[in-house]
């Protein structure tokens, strides 16, 4: 696995922990332990999701950072196998 | 995957409730050419497209319909927000609410339940970019007809701006067509379909 799949890997793992938490959080807006949780999850995961973004290309289109190509419609789409 | 973000593409403020104005706007929602049907249209056609470009394009369109879905049903929310029986009755909205109280459900001005029967996805770029062209101006010429029938500028405003969206779509679908076919090989008189037609313009 190249540097690329693995470090949208560890991006996934941080987003499906948030996605949990934010669930959760949902029905026990009070939590501060799950609270606690999620704001460090979520320091993890912009950290990870910006070198992404520098070395690689965007994940959302306003994470764009060229000013010479719009490489978010760049090749390979998630739904294409590597 | 997707992310939500708390908040309208385009403000929606109705100060005055009109159940029978909520009747005919909620084909957008629920209609042949409403916004639903757009935005499943697009995302389940990004699968069959060759070029990046369109990709891209699909997926951000078919997204900004999602947001579309969201603005129709904050204008349906609001007039129909605070209705007595009698204005119930009286509007005709009562055949509606039978069912669904003011709860928000996608169905047709007619009373026809959504269906993907109003969509297509042909896996073949031209013909799907051909389908969008003509979806957005099946939606702009709904927009119009709300626009003959709805007097209260704060519901016209919004409405406005989602006929506008539907214009500038348009355009996109062009430019996309457009690009596709210059790609396409220069003997393709037929424009056989580049992604399944491996021969594509040639005898075998």
């Amino acid at each position: 696995m190249n540097e690329q799949c693995m470090l949208l890997k560890k991006i996934k793992k941080y987003d499906f922990s948030l996605k949990e938490l934010d669930l959760y959080l949902d029905t026990h807006p009070d939590c501060r332990r799950a609270l606690e949780m999620f704001n460090r999850y979520m320091v993890l995961r912009n950290k990870c999701v910006q070198e992404y973004t520098e070395r690689f290309g965007p994940i959302t289109p306003e994470q764009n950072n060229s000013s010479e190509h719009w490489k978010w419609i760049d090749d390979p789409w998630p739904w294409e196998r590597r | 995957m997707w992310q939500y973000e708390k908040k309208l593409q385009y403000p929606v403020n109705i100060k005055t409730p009109n159940a029978k104005l909520a009747k005919v706007i909620i084909s957008q929602l629920g209609g042949p050419d409403g916004e639903l049907s757009a935005s499943l249209r697009y995302l389940n056609q990004r699968y069959a497209m060759p070029y990046g470009e369109v990709k891209g394009l699909l997926t951000d369109i078919g997204t900004e319909e999602l947001a579309h879905v969201e603005m129709i049903s904050a204008i349906l929310y609001q007039l129909t927000k605070n209705l007595s029986i009698d204005e119930i009755k009286a509007s005709g909205f009562d055949t509606y609410f039978v069912d669904h109280t003011t709860g928000i459900y996608p169905i047709a001005a007619s009373g026809a339940p959504f269906t993907a029967a109003y969509f297509q996805s042909k896996g073949d770029i031209i013909t799907d970019l051909h389908e969008n062209m003509a979806s957005e101006q099946k939606a702009r010429t709904t927009y119009d007809n709300i626009l003959r029938l709805a007097d209260d500028p704060d519901v016209r405003d919004p409405i406005r701006f989602l006929r506008e969206r539907e214009i500038v779509h348009f355009q996109r679908f062009g430019e996309a067509l457009r690009l596709t076919q210059d790609r396409l090989d220069a003997k393709n008189f037929y424009a056989c379909n580049p992604s399944f037609d491996k021969n594509c313009g040639k005898m075998i």
